[in-house]
């Protein structure tokens, strides 16, 4: 038997399928009338060029960790959560009860309780399609997808008929408590003498990534659990064969999985916004689908891929700046190339590439 | 409550499912022959701001509606490429599709137009006007029937009509064409299709374009019918909500006009009231009829009341083998 | 002389490295039944795909009617007047007959003329060739046999000249066989021409005028079927004189281990599979289940191994297993100490992307050796004790990081059993040990079965391979549609005897022995 060597896979193929996303975009960015180069330049520039972007860019990358984590998990067991942008939402309200009911005396107590709440509530909105797929058979992308329009809904009335304060206009609840302020990179390097500027959002929940993407991890492959996820998403029948239950492995993994997405409130409800507003996720839902692709479901690609997006997203707001005419939405339509050539497209250039080298290892015997 | 309100809200009902229901019927033809599709969306908002623009550069709807089918007629090709060419998952396809139509057609938009990602506002032989239908005006004053004609089933654009039509159209080329019985045999088994010597890319191939030319009518309708010019966004999860009533309506196209209608008047009903009374229940909060027709698709998936089974072979892409 | 009907000439194909049909000449002549026999695998099928238009050959040439003829896809095969019955059918289940019939060779872009013609048509041929059905039937509700018939009428529906079956038999009932060898007999004597391919020398004896042989991926021989005999036949396809008899010694069978009493198991579908069986099993001796395949084997494998809920009552050691609800799950099986080797060890045995150490564990994840507290795997000792039973079952290649899909199918079967050997079961059930295996793995897994035997473990052991069956057990229990047809002692009884039984020609005294050797 011929093998494609493992580098391939991991790195050669994302690769290839993120510079053909990136060559499009680039054709997008002409045929609109700027220069893709210089595009790209002021993309880098504006997101890894300063401490100012770079502080953009991770925190929009510690969203991305989370809900690119939770398709991941769900991927593992081969699901597709399509609800991270739900699961995130009701993630928020989680969070927002314990920031804005409970007086905190420091953010180390607070911080704790905000990730039960915040993983709870997420996986509490993926309770109902994980039940559903498990017992009944319904499809979870189906079932996922209405569950992120009934959390839209849910948010609206949530906002303005209860955690509104009485008198005022905008949708959205109070600020937290002040106790609940979570440490900004700006103040946490300050404490070991390092000067960082002070509007970046980028908190502590970057190092929560972390270790997050560490956990996620070793429960896939050093965990029994990890061990039978994977068993049955590579072969359901199998895994009834070595006694793992379907039931179990599909509604923990989709519980994990909505935990995760509702961690990333952590970020930004608790981190950055301090109240809970109304569109808190902005679609770091979907971009979680394509980290996942990117990142083949392994933590580290995920964490990359995460940064990745993260540059895009920064430096994207870089460009509408510096080239009005390529607006935040080229972001959206790299995204979406991104996700159709590693995702959709992945045979186009994985069959290819896997018949050169099972060739190339014939011809060397 | 009195006629005229029944009848006003009817009417919107009628207006508001069209869109609903052209995606519906897309969705039916493409899954029917096995491709999933969640990028209906995608498919709306491309043809939505395309047929706006045109309509409003040239000053033709016609054009602009040729405009509009011509995007989402590629953005289905990419979609037939994508799942049936390289067999990739047609879920993803179908995210990637959302993505970059709402993408482009931000970015396009504000390129062409300066308007933060509008259109200009259309009017005259731009847009899509009411069609009267015959004697309408005549007999509007006739109790009980006479507003339901004149109100209610006159006054539409011409695709709202088209979109009625489609639903028997539908299932007549579904159950009595050859064409039909190929398409819904590609959808339950592609290999009694394959040995039958008949391409089943081709056939996968020929309901994505038609799933396509839907999805174009729907954003037509929704950018040069409905409203008057392209808003970011505009389709506002219209194409999932096709897709909730396309298994509401067990992909069958009589169900589907009935389930689109449904969703319209539920939508129909919360632009109209922001909250309803209801005794012994209590005040139901708009949110919840807004969410109502997702729930209700939730409650068909669980298999609670009757269970909706998909096509046999819906979202595998097709490997020859023995 | 007429020509032949079907003319292949120098057919080759590969598949990557393998090469499944190899310079093949082929003739069938016009009005006959001809065969074509081999073991699975073979290349049968490869070349009557060839034939049908699903693949292309590499190299040659295919005559039909004495004119050389393109057959790039199942379009032309169907033009060329070839109509193909697969082995697994080819219909649109939520059809109606008519409606798959007419599928793909519509007359109209309407459907009402070729409904009506094919109407007439179905019953025009249901006269003539018992091929009765119901047209407005749909396939779902049919009988396996009468959606064979809906395949026939398919082919005949298209104007076939050749009709091709591929293992036609494999899935019906004698009576079913029966009818179906009636209906190919008068296509035959109407003109047609019939290409049989099977790996059942009965039925090749039976109803075919000529036979072909072949042999991985070569044509072996043709001959008259007057001409041969079943034994000639079976030299012909495996190449060797007929399984060698193991050494074995006489059992020593203790205590009954395996109990099963009024064992009774539904498919998925509801259909009654396994009908009401009892049988035991003694510490230290082989149970062999002989049977045609799809009489209920598989379901009584499932239900011993915790795949599939049953009804009755089964003892392992004398205390009742549940067949349904919680404890009757795998998991609980094999912590009871049943260990199961599957049928099909790629979709069940083995994660085919999990690698050797991996897969080494499956179904033993909970294991002490396997774990490092309640949640955490013990890595290590799992790579540990992987190497050592690779080592043990001469696996190669020996890398424990190897995936499963990268071993041979002898190698795949040596990590299944080896995992189940290990752990010392009291019974140990196992499903077509050496299916796709190589001749080599073939005697070394069967002496690790007879060794675990000699060991004391009751073994139950399930195989559609008469001389496995013969060669390894020591008692023969048949199954036919669900039931005991019959019970033997090995020692006493002999391939003719056993063959009967498996034609379900049931013997009345088998309850007797059964109670005897219990």
């Amino acid at each position: 038997m011929n093998k494609v060597p493992k580098w391939v896979d991991v790195a050669l193929i994302p690769l290839a399928n993120l510079v053909l996303a990136l060559l499009v975009s680039g054709l997008v960015v002409l045929w609109i009338g700027e220069n893709p180069l210089k595009a790209m330049q002021i993309i880098v520039q504006g997101s890894l060029g300063s401490a100012y972007g770079l502080g953009y860019t991770l925190y929009y990358a510690t969203n991305f960790v989370f809900t690119g984590l939770a398709v991941a998990v769900a991927f593992q067991a081969r699901m597709f959560n399509i609800g991270g942008e739900g699961q995130a939402l009701l993630g928020g309200v989680g969070v927002a009860l314990v920031c804005l009911f409970i007086n905190w005396p420091h953010w180390l107590l607070a911080l704790p309780v905000a990730i039960a709440f915040g993983a709870l509530f997420g996986a509490g909105w993926a309770l109902i399609p994980a039940y559903l797929q498990a017992r009944r058979g319904s499809h979870i992308v189906i079932t996922t997808i209405m569950f992120n329009f009934i959390a839209s809904a849910l948010m609206v009335y949530l906002l303005v008929n209860q955690l509104k304060p009485a008198g005022q206009m905008s949708p959205e609840s109070g600020p937290f408590v002040p106790g609940a302020h979570l440490p900004t990179a700006h103040e946490m390097l300050a404490w070991i003498g390092i000067g960082f500027p002070k509007s970046p959002p980028v908190n502590v929940t970057f190092i929560v990534a972390l270790i997050a993407c560490v956990l996620v991890w070793l429960l896939i492959w050093r965990t029994k659990l990890g061990y039978a996820i994977r068993a049955f998403g590579h072969n359901e029948s199998a895994a009834q064969y070595a006694g793992i239950s379907s039931f179990r492995i599909i509604m923990i993994s989709m519980l994990i999985s909505g935990g995760l997405a509702g961690l990333m409130a952590i970020n930004s409800v608790m981190g950055e916004a301090e109240r809970l507003l109304i569109n808190s996720v902005q679609g770091a839902g979907f971009v979680g689908i394509a980290v996942a692709l990117m990142g083949r479901s392994h933590p580290l690609g995920v964490l990359l891929a995460a940064i990745l997006f993260g540059v895009l997203y920064q430096g994207g707001a870089e460009l509408e700046f510096e080239l009005p005419a390529v607006t935040r939405e080229m972001i959206i339509v790299i995204q979406g190339l991104v996700i159709l050539f590693t995702g959709a497209l992945e045979n186009m250039v994985r069959i290819p590439v896997e018949n050169y080298f099972v060739r190339r290892g014939t011809g060397a015997r | 409550m009195d006629l005229l309100i029944v009848v006003q809200l009817l009417d919107s009902m009628l207006r508001l499912s069209a869109p609903l229901l052209f995606a519906c019927l897309a969705g039916l033809y493409s899954e029917r022959a096995g491709i999933f599709d969640i990028g209906l969306e995608g498919k709306m908002l491309a043809s939505a701001f395309f047929s706006a623009a045109f309509a409003a550069s040239t000053g033709s709807v016609w054009i602009g509606m040729c405009a509009g089918l011509t995007a989402s007629v590629l953005l289905a090709l990419v979609h037939g490429v994508a799942s049936i060419t390289f067999r990739g998952n047609q879920l993803i396809s179908g995210v990637a599709i959302n993505f970059l139509a709402s993408g482009l057609t931000a970015l396009v938009g504000q390129n062409w137009f300066k308007l933060g990602g509008r259109t200009p506002s259309l009017a005259g032989d731009a847009r899509f006007l009411p069609v009267e239908l015959p004697f309408a005006s005549a007999v509007a004053d006739v109790p009980v029937l006479g507003p339901i004609y004149s109100e209610l089933l006159s006054g539409h654009t011409v695709l709202v009509y088209v979109g009625l039509l489609a639903v028997p159209a539908t299932w007549w080329i579904l159950f009595r064409t050859r064409f039909g019985l190929r398409l819904r045999a590609v959808g339950e088994n592609p290999e009694a299709v394959d040995t039958g010597g008949i391409s089943v890319a081709r056939l996968r191939y020929q309901a994505t374009l038609i799933c396509g030319l839907l999805c174009g009518l729907g954003g037509a309708y929704l950018a040069t019918g409905m409203a008057a010019g392209f808003i970011k966004d505009m389709t506002a999860g219209k194409g999932f909500m096709a897709l909730a009533a396309l298994i509401f309506a067990k992909w069958r196209p009589g169900y589907a006009l009935y389930a689109c209608l449904l969703f319209g008047l539920l939508e129909a009903i919360a632009i109209r009231y922001q909250s309803i009374e209801i005794q012994g229940v209590g005040t139901v909060p708009v949110q919840f009829m807004q969410a109502l027709p997702y729930i209700l698709t939730i409650i068909i998936l669980a298999g609670f009341v009757g269970k909706a089974i998909p096509p046999r072979a819906g979202g595998e892409p097709y490997v020859k083998e023995l | 002389m007429t020509a032949p009907a079907i003319e292949l000439r120098h057919i080759s194909k590969a598949f990557g490295p393998v090469q499944a049909n190899k310079d093949i000449s082929l003739s069938v002549a016009p009005r006959t039944i001809h065969g074509i026999v081999g073991e699975n695998g073979a290349g049968k099928s490869t070349l009557m795909s060839i034939l049908y238009g699903f693949y292309r050959a590499d190299h040659g040439e295919i005559l039909i009617n004495g004119k050389p003829t393109e057959i790039p896809n199942s379009q032309a095969a169907i033009a060329a007047g070839i109509g193909m019955v697969h082995q697994h059918f080819k219909l649109v289940q939520n059809f109606s007959v008519l409606e798959n019939v007419i599928l793909g060779a519509e007359d109209d872009l309407l459907l009402k003329p070729s409904l009506k013609k094919a109407r007439s048509l179905l019953e025009q041929l249901a006269e003539e060739y018992e091929l009765r059905v119901d047209p407005d039937a749909l396939i779902e509700d049919l009988s396996v046999g009468h959606q064979q018939r809906v395949e026939i009428l398919k082919a005949l529906y298209r104007r076939a000249n050749v009709l091709i079956l591929d293992e036609p038999t494999g899935v019906l009932t004698p009576a079913e066989a029966d009818h179906l060898f009636r209906i190919l007999s008068s296509l035959r004597d109407e003109g047609k021409t019939v290409i049989l391919i099977t790996h059942k020398l009965r039925e090749i004896m039976a109803i075919t005028d000529t036979v072909s042989v072949m042999r991985r991926g070569e044509m072996t021989a043709t001959v008259r079927t007057v001409d041969t005999n079943p034994q000639h036949l079976a030299e012909l396809m495996v190449g060797r004189s007929v399984l060698l008899r193991l050494e074995k010694k006489p059992a020593q069978p203790g205590r009954t281990v395996l109990n099963v009493r009024n064992l009774s198991v539904s498919d998925g579908r509801g259909v009654e599979c396994v009908k009401n069986i009892s049988l035991s099993v003694r510490s230290g001796e082989i149970l062999g289940i002989a049977g045609v395949s799809g009489n209920g084997q598989t379901e009584l494998l499932q239900v011993l191994g915790g795949l599939t809920p049953g009804t009755g009552q089964v003892d392992i050691d004398g205390s009742e297993l549940p067949l349904t609800g919680p404890g009757s799950d795998a998991r609980a099986r094999r912590e009871t100490g049943i260990a199961h080797v599957p049928e099909d060890r790629q979709q069940l045995g083995l994660i085919m992307d999990f690698m050797a150490w991996e897969n080494m564990a499956f179904g033993y994840q909970h294991d002490d050796r396997c774990r490092r507290g309640p949640f955490l795997m013990n890595v290590n000792s799992m790579q540990d004790y992987c190497l050592e039973n690779m080592q043990k079952f001469d696996v190669r290649p020996m890398s424990i990081e190897a995936l499963a899909k990268n071993f041979s199918g002898g190698n795949q079967q040596k990590i299944v059993l080896a995992r189940e050997i290990d752990r010392n079961p009291v019974l140990l059930v196992v499903g077509q040990p050496t299916r796709g295996v190589d001749v080599g793995a073939i005697e070394f897994i069967h002496q690790q079965i007879l060794d675990l035997r000699d060991a004391g473990t009751a073994i139950l052991l399930i195989s559609v391979e008469l001389d496995e069956i013969l060669s390894l057990s020591d008692r023969v229990v048949v199954l036919f549609d669900g039931r005991i047809a019959g019970e033997r002692i090995t020692a006493e009884t002999n391939e003719a005897e056993l063959g009967l039984l498996m034609a379900g020609v049931t013997d009345a005294s088998a309850p007797d022995k059964a109670a005897n050797s219990a």
